[in-house]
């Protein structure tokens, strides 16, 4: 991994372990400045005990630590220039807002004076400069949240470190504070480096996620470069929503690959025939939203046929499930204007998409079909 | 007909006033019973009057309605309470206050009168000023020292103790399932002359500093102040650490980790986190300790000489052996206007309002 001037905190091929157990494998990546960097996995993947190690809270069995171009191992937490909020916000209950903002310059001794403007210009960041004088008990979570920030952001650290930070908030009061969190990076220009669980949250704030699982990171890349080209089954299960058709590669044609389905039926996928050959088993994905359902067959890109097995109305959108004559069930996700009305439940149905839409990715997956209708699947990503 | 009815609802609607009305009316009676306000046919007529009441709210419980139980819960529930205390607290301090204004016609008289007699108290502090102070001084350095050894252990057990936690609070606890008497008593041998203590200190030749401290006197250890002052630093000790080790146990491991974040060092983190938010436990712990400590009267009269008697040791001596009531009544009233004086005066300078 090439190491730039303007990375922050370099992974060096860091691992830990407890025992017998690895829980971060040989984690080798960089975080650039000013970048807005998510660490995505499910519980359990080794993306907390990554950001501790960061922190200073844990050491690395092997590999270094470096920031700001500095190998900091073994420099304790108090003496690393990164601050974190933890989840739960651990704020002192017994301080002010003010004193809780103000605790790490006093720590650093810094003038009283110069401490009161600089608490007061951070509170006016995070729009909190009237609740100074309050207690933390005194506010509600999202203010709490708020709190948390100023009093990391205040040390003008090199990285910010945010594990699950809005995890504890209600599903309005998130969405919000996403953009919120986002505003805020942008305003102090500090790398934020955050652990979440929550994909939605990644491709929402992230510059670059890294997608974790078992102490191993699958895959580094863009929002877009992860949901559109995802690197392992895991990863495309993972992000977003996916329908999964295993099969093996029949031929290439040109650069695009020809993959019989175990189901019977051959499709195509354009280009990756550098990636696949001929034999090897692999998976088609195929993203809902990029499917067509229709009554009649199109004739237009690749197409499977099926049964509506469920329509479900959100609004915008309609999912609808269709199953394949092998049983395997593929979720769509369909502008619901259009021709709803005429699909009943239990018509034939044929589902289109684009040379293009689908993607390779090699293995087979545990069980064919959507992930968004396997409760297990989704249990085990949360 | 439908004036019943209209009284019955009011009757309802009020009836918190009357759940109030019926306690206070209840704990009179039973005061009046206890501190022998009454004599003769007059007790049947309270004894009455406190049955009655007592029916007449249950009637209004189940006649009532919900809203009326609804109201009358919370003095439902205070009642017992309430009432034990009336006859076990109210009543024998109203008699204790009374007999020491009284006097005695003779030593041997069983009879007192009530007669403003203001020479008792005048009589405790004068004949007993000695031992009042070393109540308040013993019972002092004893909770100092109860919180010195406390609050490290309680620390200890709170956040190193991982998996142990609960066998080492229970070594703590365990030595008081026996007997209080027993260990105090206990100690006198592990402090006696020929003691194992005192040999092991004649063996290293510590005894000479001991002195200088005035923690041995002449060579012994047991029967002086120390001795005193350590019986009841021992026998505390749990009072002390419990309530610390519930305010350390409480404290979010996450608080501590943020201090380190936000570059404090352990000592700094310490003083400006963990020590603020375990100060509720050392006061619980000081009331627990000081309050009783002061009034003990076991450990001066185990470990202790005559000239180490504690207040305690002389009400008992005052009660039970000179058959002085008066001015043992007077001393305990001092004992416990004083106590509540320095509860009070500490719970101001500092109280927490978490306490309050």
């Amino acid at each position: 991994m090439g190491e730039s001037a303007s990375d922050v905190i370099v992974l060096d091929h860091v691992s830990k372990r407890y025992g017998d157990f690895v829980a971060v494998h040989d984690a080798n990546f960089s975080i650039g400045s000013g970048e807005f960097f998510a660490m995505l996995g499910p519980s359990g993947c080794g993306k907390t005990t990554t950001l501790k190690m960061i922190a200073g809270f844990e050491q690395p069995t092997s590999g270094r630590v470096l920031l700001d171009g500095v190998d900091v191992s073994d420099v304790p937490p108090y003496k690393r220039n990164v601050n974190t909020v933890f989840q739960q916000y651990a704020l002192f209950p017994h301080m002010t807002v003010f004193d809780n903002v103000a605790f790490g310059p006093r720590s650093k001794k810094v003038d009283e004076s110069k401490i009161k403007t600089s608490v007061m210009e951070m509170l006016e960041i995070v729009r909190l400069s009237e609740f100074a004088k309050r207690k933390p008990s005194q506010l509600s979570g999202g203010q709490q949240q708020r709190v948390a920030l100023a009093r990391a952001l205040v040390n003008y650290p090199s990285a910010l470190l945010l594990d699950e930070p809005l995890a504890a908030l209600d599903l309005k009061l998130r969405e919000a504070m996403q953009i919120e969190l986002k505003r805020i990076q942008r305003e102090v220009g500090i790398s934020f480096i955050f652990v979440t669980h929550d994909q939605g949250e990644a491709l929402t704030m992230s510059d670059r996620i890294a997608v974790m699982s078992q102490g191993h990171v699958e895959q580094i890349g863009t929002p877009q470069e992860i949901y559109r080209s995802p690197a392992s089954l895991f990863v495309a299960g993972f992000i977003g929503s996916a329908n999964l058709l295993p099969g093996t590669v029949k031929s290439h044609e040109g650069n695009d690959v020809v993959v019989a389905l175990k189901s019977g039926s051959t499709i195509r996928v354009a280009g990756q025939a550098q990636a696949h050959s001929v034999g090897a088993p692999v998976s088609v994905m195929l993203r809902p939203e990029r499917l067509r359902p229709s009554n009649q067959a199109d004739g237009t890109g690749q197409s499977l046929q099926g049964t509506l097995t469920d329509l479900v109305f959100q609004g915008a959108t309609a999912r609808m499930i269709v199953r394949l004559s092998d049983g395997t069930e593929l979720t769509c996700l369909a502008d619901s204007s259009a021709r709803m009305p005429q699909m009943q439940v239990g018509t034939s149905m044929n589902v289109s998409w684009d040379v293009d839409g689908g993607y390779v990715l090699a293995g087979w997956p545990d069980k064919a079909g959507s992930t968004s209708t396997d409760v297990d699947h989704i249990e085990s990503t949360l | 007909m439908t004036e019943t009815v209209e009284r019955n609802n009011r009757i309802a609607r009020n009836a918190d006033r009357v759940g109030l009305g019926a306690m206070i009316l209840a704990s009179i009676c039973l005061v009046a019973l206890g501190a022998h306000w009454v004599s003769g046919p007059m007790v049947s007529v309270i004894v009455l009057v406190l049955v009655a009441v007592i029916v007449g709210v249950l009637v209004l419980a189940y006649t009532g309605g919900p809203e009326a139980r609804r109201l009358l819960a919370p003095y439902g529930l205070l009642k017992p309470g309430m009432l034990w205390l009336a006859l076990f607290f109210l009543a024998p301090v109203w008699s204790l206050l009374r007999i020491s204004l009284s006097t005695k016609e003779s030593r041997f008289s069983v009879n007192y009168n009530f007669s403003w007699a203001f020479e008792n108290y005048t009589k405790a502090f004068s004949d007993f000023g000695k031992q009042f102070e070393h109540a308040f001084v013993y019972a002092a350095i004893a909770t100092v020292l109860t919180i010195l050894i406390g609050y490290p252990l309680a620390y200890v057990i709170a956040f190193r103790g991982g998996k142990y936690k609960n066998i080492l609070l229970g070594l703590v606890v365990v030595p008081f399932f026996t007997s209080y008497l027993i260990r105090t008593i206990a100690w006198s041998t592990i402090l006696a002359d020929r003691g194992i203590v005192v040999r092991a200190l004649n063996a290293v030749g510590l005894e000479r500093l001991f002195e200088w401290m005035h923690i041995m006197d002449n060579g012994k250890l047991l029967n002086t102040p120390a001795a005193v002052i350590g019986g009841l630093t021992y026998n505390f000790l749990p009072f002390m650490l419990l309530p610390i080790y519930v305010s350390l146990e409480k404290i979010d491991t996450n608080l501590v980790n943020a201090a380190g974040d936000l570059y404090s060092s352990a000592s700094r983190a310490f003083r400006k986190v963990v020590l603020p938010l375990s100060i509720p436990g050392v006061f619980a712990g000081t009331l627990l300790t000081f309050i009783p400590a002061a009034g003990d009267f076991v450990n001066a009269q185990f470990l202790g000489n005559p000239n180490t008697s504690m207040i305690g040791n002389s009400i008992q001596d005052q009660f039970l052996k000179q058959n002085n009531y008066p001015v043992a009544s007077a001393m305990a009233a001092v004992l416990m206007v004083s106590i509540a004086t320095l509860v009070l005066l500490y719970t101001r300078i500092f109280g927490t309002e978490d306490l309050a």
